[in-house]
């Protein structure tokens, strides 16, 4: 009967669900910004205006490549090279959205549309993280806010970076080059910690990954394939209940 | 010329990420492929952190182990992730004064 009463006061309603996905939204907010801010310093450097360097911060939304276009833009590359390398860097997230849609089956598709549009590795892998919300009541909101949060520090970052250019001293902002690699591991340890298999995953993908661009593979082609046999280790390595409670 | 370029990158970026949305929607996997893609996220992990962390400062790849580190150790002991973060940012700018 207490257990009911207190389960009462805290109902899954949407303001909850949206409150939830912030708080799971926040270290990628911590690690955007500063990311943001650099790039919107360089895109600012290259020749791009506000307008530009903010409309592809919106549209886009996908650091790696950004940098990347920046870079190339910098270097007064064509618009078609610039294209074709976004599409090989970023077709790793189509392999993550596979994944991602695949456990929100019970959510409606006119809901999962605009959640995979804000699929980044970060908010793919912190998603991916939280499970049990998928099959919660409004856990379409628990999701769609995590990603409004990540979304919403990734542009206004990049603006903030375009105006006020260099003010960071530039050894903070290189010293922040680390903060996305930093929050990859503060996911995965705890993974690791519950499940010891899930680390032979990793590895795996690591390796797959690592000896893929000695090899010459593209760094895309390569996460892509990193991404896809580890992963592919785990149907024989992981025990169901491993990829289910985590 | 450069709002084309925008234009022309959010499409690529954007097909791949909805695509599957609608391929889901139709169809029913096997245990195994299930299985396989239940277990990405832990593989995409893997991936994005080695070996792109040591290019976290270009010049000393060294220092994007080191930091790493850390980082692995300060989640181990079970602190928020905010804090594995900021842990790892101070150790790259100890290690560049």
């Amino acid at each position: 009967m207490r257990v009911q009463a207190v389960r009462k006061l805290e109902p899954s309603n949407r303001l909850h669900m949206v409150r939830r996905g912030m708080m799971a939204g926040l270290p990628i907010m911590l690690g955007y910004l500063p990311i943001a801010i650099t790039y919107g310093v360089l895109a600012s450097q290259s020749g791009m205006n506000l307008l530009e360097l903010t409309l592809m911060s919106m549209l886009v939304f996908a650091g790696a490549a950004q940098f990347l276009a920046v870079s190339m833009v910098a270097a007064s590359t064509g618009a078609v090279e610039i294209i074709i390398a976004t599409f090989v860097l970023n077709f790793r997230h189509f392999v993550m959205s596979l994944s991602f849609v695949n456990r929100l089956k019970q959510i409606a598709l006119k809901a999962k549309l605009p959640l995979t549009l804000g699929l980044t590795d970060e908010t793919f892998t912190v998603s991916s993280l939280y499970r049990k919300e998928a099959k919660e009541d409004y856990g379409a909101w628990f999701y769609a806010s995590l990603m409004i949060t990540a979304y919403s520090s990734w542009v206004v970052g990049s603006f903030l970076g375009g105006i006020l250019g260099d003010v960071m001293p530039q050894r903070l902002s290189e010293s922040m080059g680390i903060a996305l690699y930093a929050m990859f591991i503060g996911l995965l340890v705890p993974a690791i910690k519950k499940h010891y298999r899930i680390s032979f995953v990793a590895i795996t993908a690591m390796l797959v990954n690592f000896i893929g661009q000695q090899w010459g593979l593209n760094q895309g082609w390569a996460i892509v394939l990193g991404t896809l046999i580890g992963g592919l280790s785990g149907v024989f390595i992981l025990k169901d209940e491993e990829e289910e409670e985590v | 010329m450069i709002i084309w370029i925008i234009i022309g990158m959010a499409v690529v970026t954007a097909v791949p990420r909805i695509l599957p949305a609608f391929i889901m929607n139709q169809l029913k996997f096997p245990k195994w492929i299930d299985r396989w893609l239940n277990a990405i996220p832990y593989a995409a992990l893997g991936a994005l952190i080695f070996p792109g962390i040591m290019s976290a400062k270009p010049d000393a790849p060294q220092i994007g182990i080191i930091a790493g580190l850390a980082a692995v150790l300060l989640a181990w002991v079970n602190v928020n992730i905010i804090v594995v973060v900021l842990g790892a940012i101070s150790a790259v700018f100890l290690m560049t004064l």
